[in-house]
């Protein structure tokens, strides 16, 4: 892979997902303690592959690709499984987490930002989550039909209204998300 | 009499069976029952009360039976040892919360002072049961909440538990005093805040793997001011961070505090300031074991050796659930006063280890991830001559990953840790052989898992199928009442398994077996057997039509993506009228599908429950 890394074409790829994530990974390359020669582990997003290299697996590239994985087996509680990522980055976490409020609502939620694919489907969720409708989105007017605006407060501690940055935009730069209710809320949605 | 021998299906299992008849007796006369077996006696004999001076003789005298088992064979004497024993049990224990209900439990057992409570099969933790399945412990809370006023302990396994619940336990005993909660779910920070804050003589909190919601309480504030009478505090799995400065001043306060286990929002640099107010701690936690930043290369760094070095009675490490191996020297104080070490989510290597390892000498209880390979089971095998446990876990969980152990640490484990009588071993190849020496170097084993991840995997060596393997644990490891088989395996297996594994009572089984034969071999064969999971095996209705003798005398039996048909468990359920049966629909099965999905059943004293959710029929 040395050729590749030259060219840096992963630098220069359009495609989505957080710098310093690599989109494909093989089976062989995945989130593990890999026993790798030392130069094939650029790829790699696991932490430390300072493990003794093993012949065994050199040719990645040739592995065969990974069986449909069956549920529940191996018998790991999934507890044990979510907590054995190996030490990452922040920029190479596995999931983002923000948290959510809604006014009104007693408790705060969490989500996965990651999850998700897109806007539609972001605002489903929170929907379901806490039962209420998000009105017609327009970029101009923002949600149209709803007493309740989803926003969320970005890096620079702005509250924006969601749905106006690209997705990867959002995702990159939110740091919580708030349902607005009432007056408060078609103050923000006039903002554009 | 029937009454009493559904009574005692229900209570615990884990004892000799003693027939029905033993129950035979024809006189209404209880009060006449003479332990000592003497007959009624002659009139000139009797003082005044016989029968009461002899209950009261018998409560102080059964008061010093701790054991179940015990307890329960005395409850079969007679009437009167039956009355007795009932007012005198102070622990309950039951095994499925579902084979009895909380106003019969608490009708009976007037003086419970501790209850032991479990719910869900454990095959619900590898989502193999949809969510909502039950286990509720409300009906049981707020049935303790009546009969128990003087109720000091609670322990839950796999039940779902509210934050209503942890209102309700902390309102309604003054006196409580610990509560565990093993695997349960439900509640969140919020539910924790109320039941530390009302439960003022609260000795032990213990959290383990139970998920807990982040309701962005600060429940560690909520204990209240003054000296606690904190024994121990264990929230490694709550996965929220905590408000810090909050507990530190409560360890400050807690003198009596032996267990502490951190969760990862712990820094090493916490854990330091932890660690100096409370050196008596006998059970450490360390929480993440990484610094909240990376320290420079100047940076005064506090002296974490001298912390470990401090806590002269520490036993039992656990945490580094985010470690950087370069702090791993810290602990070295310790290592040799260890009996139990978790490193089971520290991903070090074998070189990381050995240094650590090779000064446990007194190590008996030992969690690891593979990622110490082989080499590092070496490591163990050398120095740890006092091993009883030893679990290892797999960094990467899936069929086809990369294997860094394998049956040569298995094997060197064998010949080093003669004393082995537990283990758990996550691989992706093994041999019969080293399964063999295995059985042969360790015959104290009572528990022994094996987890070929690859499924249907033969020894990669001969090309068999691993029926040998197992074949020598059953027979040789004369103590073994545990058992979880895998890799490829034909009825042969089972047949070795009905026929040596006369102790077995948990038995797991997963995509092995070749026909009814094999399911066949175990119910007939295994008399001890409590607790049967199965799935993905070739087993039907014959087999399961073939344990109808021994059902009454287990916990549950579950079996899931078998071959088995609605018109086999209905059999079963018109057969046996003490049994539930349930047959669990996954997502996208219909109800009237003939073939069954997955059927849990167990003994019960109450017939189908009511909180059955619309996945669940029961037949």
């Amino acid at each position: 892979m040395a050729f590749e890394k030259d060219l840096n074409l992963d630098a220069t790829a359009l495609r989505l997902g957080l710098p310093g994530t690599s989109e494909e990974q093989t089976s062989a390359s995945g989130k593990s303690n890999k026993r790798a020669l030392p130069d094939m582990n650029e790829e790699s997003v696991s932490g430390d592959n300072s493990n003794v290299a093993d012949a065994r697996k050199c040719d990645q590239e040739t592995a065969p690709p990974s069986k449909a994985q069956v549920v529940g087996w191996p018998p790991i509680r999934s507890y044990r499984k979510n907590c054995l990522q190996p030490k990452k980055t922040e920029a190479e976490a596995a999931g983002i987490y923000v948290k959510v409020s809604m006014d009104g609502a007693p408790y705060l939620r969490k989500i996965d930002l990651k999850v998700y694919k897109g806007y539609p489907e972001l605002l489903k969720a929170l929907e379901d989550m806490f039962k209420f409708k998000v009105g017609e989105y327009s970029e101009r007017e923002g949600y149209n039909g709803s007493e309740f605006v989803p926003t969320y407060e970005d890096k620079d501690g702005d509250w924006m209204l969601v749905g106006d940055v690209p997705w990867e935009m959002f995702t990159n730069s939110c740091k919580r998300l708030r349902i607005m209710k009432g007056s408060e809320a078609r103050g923000l949605g006039c903002v554009v | 009499m029937r009454h009493n021998r559904a009574e005692r299906m229900s209570e615990d299992d884990e004892r000799q069976q003693s027939s029905p008849s033993d129950l035979e007796f024809t006189s209404n006369k209880a009060r006449n029952c003479n332990a000592t077996g003497s007959g009624s006696g002659h009139p000139e004999f009797q003082s005044p009360f016989p029968d009461q001076v002899l209950e009261n003789v018998l409560e102080n005298v059964l008061h010093f039976l701790t054991s179940r088992r015990d307890r329960n064979a005395a409850s079969l004497v007679c009437k009167s040892w039956y009355r007795v024993e009932a007012l005198t049990r102070s622990e309950l224990f039951i095994g499925n919360c579902y084979a009895v209900s909380p106003d019969r439990a608490t009708a009976r057992f007037i003086r419970v002072r501790a209850l032991h409570l479990k719910g869900k099969p454990r095959f619900a933790d590898f989502n193999l049961m949809p969510p909502d399945w039950g286990a509720h412990f409300n009906p049981w809370a707020l049935a303790l909440a009546k009969a128990y006023p003087w109720l000091e302990k609670v322990y839950l396994k796999r039940m779902s538990v509210t934050d209503d619940d942890l209102a309700t336990l902390a309102e309604s005993f003054s006196g409580f005093k610990e509560l565990v909660l093993v695997c349960c779910d439900g509640f969140g920070t919020s539910g924790l805040a109320i039941f530390v804050s009302k439960c003022r003589q609260l000795r032990v909190l213990d959290l383990i793997e139970s998920e807990v919601t982040d309701d962005e309480t600060d429940w560690i504030s909520c204990f209240p001011e003054g000296e606690s009478h904190l024994e121990s505090l264990i929230f490694d799995c709550v996965e929220c961070p905590i408000n810090f400065e909050a507990l530190e001043r409560l360890v400050a306060r807690s003198p009596s505090l032996k267990k502490l286990r951190l969760n990862r929002h712990v820094s090493i640099g916490q854990l330091y300031r932890l660690m100096i107010r409370a050196p008596q701690l006998t059970h450490l936690g360390t929480g993440s074991f990484s610094p909240l930043e990376v320290a420079g290369q100047g940076d005064q760094e506090p002296d974490y050796v001298t912390a470990f070095a401090a806590c002269r009675s520490l036993v039992c490490l656990s945490g580094f659930r985010e470690i950087i191996p370069d702090y791993l020297p810290a602990i070295y104080p310790v290592c040799s006063n260890l009996t139990s070490l978790n490193f089971s989510y520290a991903n070090i290597d074998a070189e990381q280890l050995k240094p650590i390892i090779s000064n446990c000498h007194k190590l008996q209880v030992f969690w690891v991830l593979d990622s110490i390979c082989d080499e590092g089971l070496q490591a163990v095998a050398a120095t740890c001559k006092e091993l009883r446990e030893l679990r290892v876990f797999p960094i990467d969980a899936r069929e086809d990953s990369d294997g860094p152990v394998s049956e040569v640490g298995l094997q060197a484990i064998s010949e080093g840790c003669r004393k082995l009588q537990s283990i758990l071993y996550f691989c992706q190849r093994m041999t019969n052989a080293a399964v063999i020496a295995m059985s042969k170097n360790c015959p104290d084993l009572v528990v022994f898992r094996l987890c070929i991840m690859g499924r249907h995997r033969p020894d990669p060596v001969t090309g068999d199928p691993m029926d040998d393997g197992f074949g020598a644990i059953v027979m040789n490891c004369k103590k073994l009442t545990r058992l979880a088989v895998s890799g490829l395996l034909t009825d042969k297996a089972f047949d070795y398994i009905g026929r040596y594994g006369k102790l077995v009572r948990t038995l797991s089984v997963a995509f092995a077996g070749d026909s009814d034969m094999g399911l066949k071999y175990v119910l007939e064969g295994c008399p001890q057997l409590q607790k049967l999971e199965i799935r993905d095996s070739p087993f039907g209705d014959a087999a399961l039509r073939s344990g109808l003798h021994h059902y009454y005398n287990m916990r549950f039996l579950w079996m899931s993506s078998c071959s088995l048909t609605r018109q086999g468990c209905q059999e079963i359920a018109h057969a046996m009228d003490r049994l539930v049966v349930e047959v669990i629909r996954s997502i996208g099965e219909e109800e009237m599908d003939d073939s069954v999905g997955t059927l849990y059943m167990y003994r019960s004293l109450e017939g189908p429950r009511t909180d059955a959710p619309k996945f669940v029929t029961i037949l």
